[in-house]
């Protein structure tokens, strides 16, 4: 497996894309420290791209990925070599290329412009959302053998995920917004990484917003122990169904 | 010059002639402070030296001085109110004043003054008091250098720092405010003077303030308070360069104005504030040179306020500038820097062309539906934002700066 992983690691450094996601993340991150003194207001503008640009370029770019080394893994499914470990080393060197990426691009910069609480969650989040999204991406592309459908369907997710699924909670706030929905809202929440993300960096950043009854319950919530356990258990768990339902269709496929 | 001192040593002279000084101490002849009090004539002294004196109840009721010396400890014994004065010209300086007595039914203090006149209580300590200082329809009095200090819990469980009820031309000065459940308490309370005070870490309000005409507050610090500071039901109050910090929680305010008119708020900072100022039924009051940072809202402004002015104030780094409940807009904003201006400036004068909108819709929709507020920040909302900007629906439209400047004014 580590022989694949290797290969598979090295394909990508080929193509250039990846050295050039890390530029583009390691510019605009010192941009933005150098722009502006205050790192409050860096920080938020960060978790813009985090929140936007990580899951967009890390779906479009699995997929493609993917497609573009269909022929290396079918020559490897002719050799004597378990499904699983082709699945799963192009998972885990497509997602350590990218997170590589991201730490390379915008941990640098925070390591060097000073470390704080909310820099910190930044990183998290960020690596969070890039494996949920090259989950997301693996299972888009299991589900279909045409290359343009399937970025296709990756797009849908990322254009569900940080706008339409908010269009649909702000809707369902809205209309039911004479009921308690405090613990609704939690649930909601939790079906959108993206969401779920932006809220963990939320009460990092300005906490004062979320003051009020509604907003010192989900202070209590998310902000407890058990708040940010389960946040991140529910990340975890993002990133481990996409990847194991697409497992099981890649295993049982005909290539 | 030699007749000016003659002149004041022969005026002086039959009050040097009369009063005496009494010494009380735990190991001289007067050894407590009440036989002090009974031998004391009407304008003398006494000094209190040092050591614990437990002696319940004292009732003052002459023109007396009462100087401490190294702080002689009055132990209340959770049980009693320790001064009571009821005589004008009465002087308190230097004593520490512990655990006194608590009451639901009245009001137990450590000093409680009563229907008297030119007062001082000067340099004290108070430690655990149920109120520190009290004065009832008392006037022309001065509290200064006072270092109040109490650890409750619970808001029934502690009465009030500095109370003043039904009381005119007082001064209230330099004194350190702490664990109370208000700071500093005026009600009825006209033509007076707060100065320099810190009020700190009470439950409920650092200062709370009604009916209280005509006073100033200058240089204060609110820190860290329950809900703030609270101003209401009053006419002209004068708020000068106060310090609001870190009053922090779901129903906390910095500057919370109720009912207020012909008022003036200047020079004052808030910074860290849940909600900066908040104002209702605020009416002809001006509000210039303040600066506001790091406040979840800044300023919310109910549509019941009308005729206020908001100039040369500086925004920046809060989460939501200006917060209203309506579309009516009888106030007006003009000339302050607000960090979230996007405009230009052509003819390079430092004031932006484009008139700036402070209310944000998304802060209007999270007035409305508390919960929207897990949306904030999101791709969603910054698209309505930018809409909402452009062609304003939801938002008041005339509620805007026409002359927004492009750089914060500087203040140090």
């Amino acid at each position: 497996m580590p022989r694949i992983i290797k290969y598979i690691f090295y394909d990508i450094l080929r193509t250039r894309f990846i050295l050039f996601y890390t530029l583009f993340l390691l510019v605009s991150t010192m941009a933005m420290f150098q722009l502006d003194t205050d790192t409050g207001k860096v920080i938020m503008s960060l978790m813009n791209i985090v929140l936007m640009v990580i899951p967009l370029v890390s779906i479009v770019f699995t997929t493609i990925h993917f497609y573009n080394s269909y022929e290396f893994i079918e020559l490897m499914l002719a050799q004597p070599v378990n499904r699983k470990v082709i699945y799963f080393s192009e998972y885990i060197s497509t997602a350590l290329s990218l997170c590589i990426a991201y730490i390379i691009g915008v941990g640098l910069p925070i390591i060097l412009y000073g470390i704080s609480p909310s820099s910190l969650t930044l990183l998290y989040i960020g690596l969070m959302l890039t494996l949920v999204f090259v989950s997301l991406a693996f299972l888009a592309s299991v589900l279909t053998r045409d290359k343009a459908k399937a970025i296709g369907i990756t797009l849908l997710f990322w254009f569900y995920f940080s706008l339409i699924y908010d269009g649909l909670l702000l809707w369902i706030v809205y209309s039911f917004s004479d009921y308690p929905l405090e613990k609704l809202t939690v649930g909601l929440v939790a079906l959108n990484p993206i969401d779920l993300a932006r809220i963990m960096m939320l009460l990092k950043l300005d906490i004062s917003a979320l003051m009020g009854y509604t907003g010192a319950f989900y202070q209590n919530f998310f902000g407890s122990f058990w708040g940010m356990t389960f946040s991140a258990g529910v990340l975890a768990l993002w990133i481990i169904l996409p990847l194991l339902i697409g497992a099981r269709i890649f295993i049982k496929k005909d290539l | 010059m030699k007749t000016l001192f003659l002149f004041c040593f022969f005026l002086s002279l039959p009050s040097l002639l009369i009063s005496n000084v009494l010494v009380v101490s735990p190991s001289g002849k007067i050894q407590s402070i009440k036989t002090g009090i009974q031998e004391a004539q009407p304008g003398d002294t006494i000094i209190v030296k040092a050591g614990t004196y437990k002696e319940g109840n004292i009732i003052i009721e002459k023109s007396i001085v009462i100087i401490g010396e190294g702080y002689p400890v009055l132990d209340g014994e959770h049980k009693y109110e320790i001064f009571t004065i009821h005589a004008n010209d009465v002087t308190i300086c230097g004593l520490k004043f512990i655990d006194t007595g608590t009451a639901s039914m009245h009001d137990v203090a450590a000093i409680k003054v009563l229907d008297s006149r030119r007062v001082k209580i000067i340099a004290n300590i108070f430690t655990n008091t149920f109120f520190g200082i009290y004065f009832s329809n008392s006037s022309y009095s001065w509290i200064e250098d006072n270092q109040l200090q109490a650890n409750a819990k619970a808001e029934h469980e502690i009465g009030n720092g500095i109370h003043l009820w039904k009381c005119e031309h007082v001064t209230i000065n330099k004194n350190q405010i702490e664990g109370h459940r208000d700071g500093i308490y005026f009600e009825f309370v006209t033509n007076s003077l707060i100065t320099n005070n810190r009020s700190e870490k009470n439950l409920r309000y650092g200062l709370h303030f009604m009916f209280s005409h005509n006073d100033e507050y200058r240089n204060n610090f609110f820190v860290n308070n329950g809900a703030g500071v609270a101003v209401m039901y009053t006419k002209n109050v004068k708020m000068y360069g106060n310090t609001f910090e870190q009053n922090w929680g779901s129903a906390s305010y910095g500057l919370l104005l109720k009912d207020i008119s012909n008022s003036e708020v200047i020079d004052n900072q808030f910074i860290r504030n849940t909600i900066g100022i908040h104002m209702e039924g605020v009416s002809r009051t001006l509000l210039d040179k303040n600066n506001f940072y790091e406040n979840g809202y800044a300023v919310r402004l109910q549509a019941s306020c009308d005729d206020n002015t908001f100039t040369q104030n500086n925004f920046s780094s809060n989460t939501f500038d200006v917060v209203t409940n309506g579309t009516m807009v009888l106030n007006t904003i003009n000339g302050n820097y607000w960090d979230k201006y996007q405009g230009y400036d052509l003819n390079k004068d430092g004031i932006g062309d484009v008139p700036f909108r402070p209310v944000n819709l998304y802060a209007m929709i999270v007035e409305r539906i508390p919960s929207a507020v897990l949306l904030w920040r999101s791709f969603l909302v910054m698209l309505i934002d930018r809409a909402e900007k452009v062609i304003p629906v939801a938002t008041p439209e005339n509620l805007k700066d026409n002359s927004p400047t492009m750089k914060p004014y500087d203040r140090s």
